[in-house]
């Protein structure tokens, strides 16, 4: 699904902060990213999620290499994989069903033949009283799962998720883990990124641990 | 798992009529309207486009009242016989006359008598006049056929062999200055309306590229959720044609009100000195019904530019942005 083969990544003339990363996504998997602070986690996210790309080496997604795609063909990559933001990037002026149904939307999908489906998602993760709230005023824990069943609601092959449990507590935290094992057991290959190692603890998994620029696998 | 975790669910657990009614609201525009500088440019859009159509109004008046110059001029020759000494001048402008209506072409000759010609003269010379004191050319005018044209060379020549002191004048002076006239204030017109276009243009590129800054971290998550560049600009393309259009509707209207308004007064006056010469310098103020069609025109266009530069705008922006 994703393979990574020698990528290095270095910010204008600086040092570069991820080297030699070799490795590869298998489709229906589940792994966390770690390392500490400032070990490029989310800069590596940011090159699976295409917004970034490697000053060297090679990538290539659902079989596509990187270097050969143009813009719109990365926009349709992005349509396989789902996003789940530390900050959660919600449209403060879109409701939650709105924030949700975003990605259905911008396919060109019509509102009758999503409503249903994003509605069931909401339900499904907790917000079916938040339906109509404005995001200002959900609460943190809210916010996360708005963001995650955004990221869900177009059954993304790749859930990529920086931090997920950085903002809620640890009640709320084991939840929302329970919410991506479940998307994993449908079929969705998982890559969560976080620090907090009592959480991969919770969850038997492989962990990629970035540490120096470089990774290190632990199966 | 606890009870209080979310699951999956096969059946739904919650009245589907119940959340039909909580998603009411018609679904909102992913650009918000408020995070457009959107009355301002309306009113610089109303602004232009109301110059541009009294622009278009003016050009369509001062190309229509010289044509029907021209066309008036174009179909009537003037033969001129002046007096010369020891020649009977009656006899010569009946000479003139039979060699005028001889010609092929002609529809009508008419001679100005001594005494219309005495009233020409009179606001410059008085009452009481005696031409016989005075060398004063008398006039025939010839009005010309609509199917065949003289051969006014021919006349000319004509004239020369058979008249004393007669030429004919054919107005080409005036009517050559009159079109050139005419000309230059179409071509004048014409670069208002480019002037004024390319200042909307101008507007709507400030307009736009202060949208894309307010609104950069929608199109960040529009990009992260899959929107192609060109879904993005069509979003803001939306909001900026329905900015065109109600701009261009309030100064188009504008402009048609001022026409109507002026075409009222016009017919209001009517009779009256003042207006009679108006009126004979620039025709009635009515720009007609294509006239109306050319500012609703118009307002269109400045939508349609409005609403492509936009579009421009966001595609380039887009095509910085990673």
């Amino acid at each position: 699904m994703v393979r990574f083969e020698n990528v290095g990544l270095r910010y204008g003339l600086g040092p570069e902060v991820l080297r030699d990363l070799t490795f590869q996504i298998e489709p229906h998997s589940f792994q966390f990213l770690t390392g500490p602070s400032g070990a490029g986690k989310t800069t590596l996210l940011r090159l699976l999620f295409l917004s970034l790309r490697p000053t060297r080496g090679l990538i290539t997604l659902f079989g596509h290499d990187l270097a050969t795609l143009s813009k719109d063909e990365l926009a349709m990559l992005r349509g396989r994989i789902g996003i789940v933001f530390q900050d959660f990037r919600l449209l403060d002026h879109l409701t939650t069903y709105e924030n949700v149904a975003l990605p259905l939307r911008v396919m060109g999908r019509q509102e009758a033949s999503y409503r249903d489906e994003v509605i069931e998602l909401l339900h499904w993760v907790g917000l079916g009283e938040r339906i109509s709230a404005l995001p200002p005023v959900l609460s943190g824990g809210e916010k996360q799962r708005a963001a995650i069943a955004r990221a869900v609601i177009a059954r993304p092959q790749l859930l990529l998720a920086d931090e997920p449990t950085g903002n809620v507590d640890p009640t709320l935290g084991r939840r929302l883990l329970r919410l991506f094992a479940e998307l994993h057991k449908t079929g969705t290959s998982v890559v969560i990124a976080t620090h907090d190692i009592a959480l991969m603890d919770q969850y038997d998994a492989r962990r990629l641990v970035l540490h120096d620029g470089r990774l290190h696998i632990y199966d | 798992m606890t009870e209080s975790e979310p699951t999956i669910t096969t059946t739904p657990d919650y009245d589907q009529a119940d959340v039909a009614e909580t998603v009411t609201r018609k679904e909102a525009p992913i650009v918000p309207v408020t995070s457009i500088a959107g009355r301002a440019l309306v009113a610089v859009i109303a602004i232009m486009t109301f110059l541009a159509a009294v622009t278009l109004g003016a050009v369509i008046l001062v190309h229509g009242t010289a044509r029907e110059w021209q066309s008036d001029l174009a179909r009537e020759v003037t033969i001129q016989v002046r007096p010369a000494p020891g020649r009977d001048i009656e006899a010569e402008v009946q000479r003139a006359v039979e060699v005028a209506r001889a010609t092929p072409g002609v529809a009508e000759v008419r001679p100005y008598s001594r005494a219309e010609s005495a009233q020409l003269l009179e606001p410059w010379l008085g009452t009481g006049l005696s031409l016989d004191d005075l060398p004063v050319p008398r006039l025939i005018v010839l009005r010309l056929g609509e199917d065949t044209a003289p051969d006014l060379d021919r006349l000319r020549a004509q004239l020369g062999e058979k008249v004393t002191g007669a030429s004919l004048d054919d107005h080409r002076g005036w009517t050559e200055r009159m079109r050139a006239m005419a000309g230059t204030a179409v071509a004048l017109g014409g670069a208002l309306l480019g002037l004024v276009l390319a200042a909307t243009m101008l507007c709507v590129t400030f307009a736009t590229r202060s949208a894309m800054a307010t609104n950069r971290p929608i199109v960040e998550v529009l990009h992260f959720v899959g929107a192609k560049d060109g879904f993005i600009a069509g979003e803001f393309q939306q909001h900026f044609l329905l900015l065109g259009f109600k701009g261009g509707a309030i100064g188009g209207g504008a402009a048609i009100a001022l026409f109507l308004l002026a075409n009222l007064i016009g017919r209001w006056f009517r009779g009256s000195a003042e207006q009679d010469q108006l009126a004979a310098l620039f025709g009635t103020f009515a720009i007609g019904p294509a006239g109306y069609g050319a500012i609703v025109g118009l307002v269109v266009l400045i939508a349609a530019v409005t609403a492509a530069t936009s579009r421009l705008i966001v595609q380039h922006t887009l095509q910085t942005m990673e």
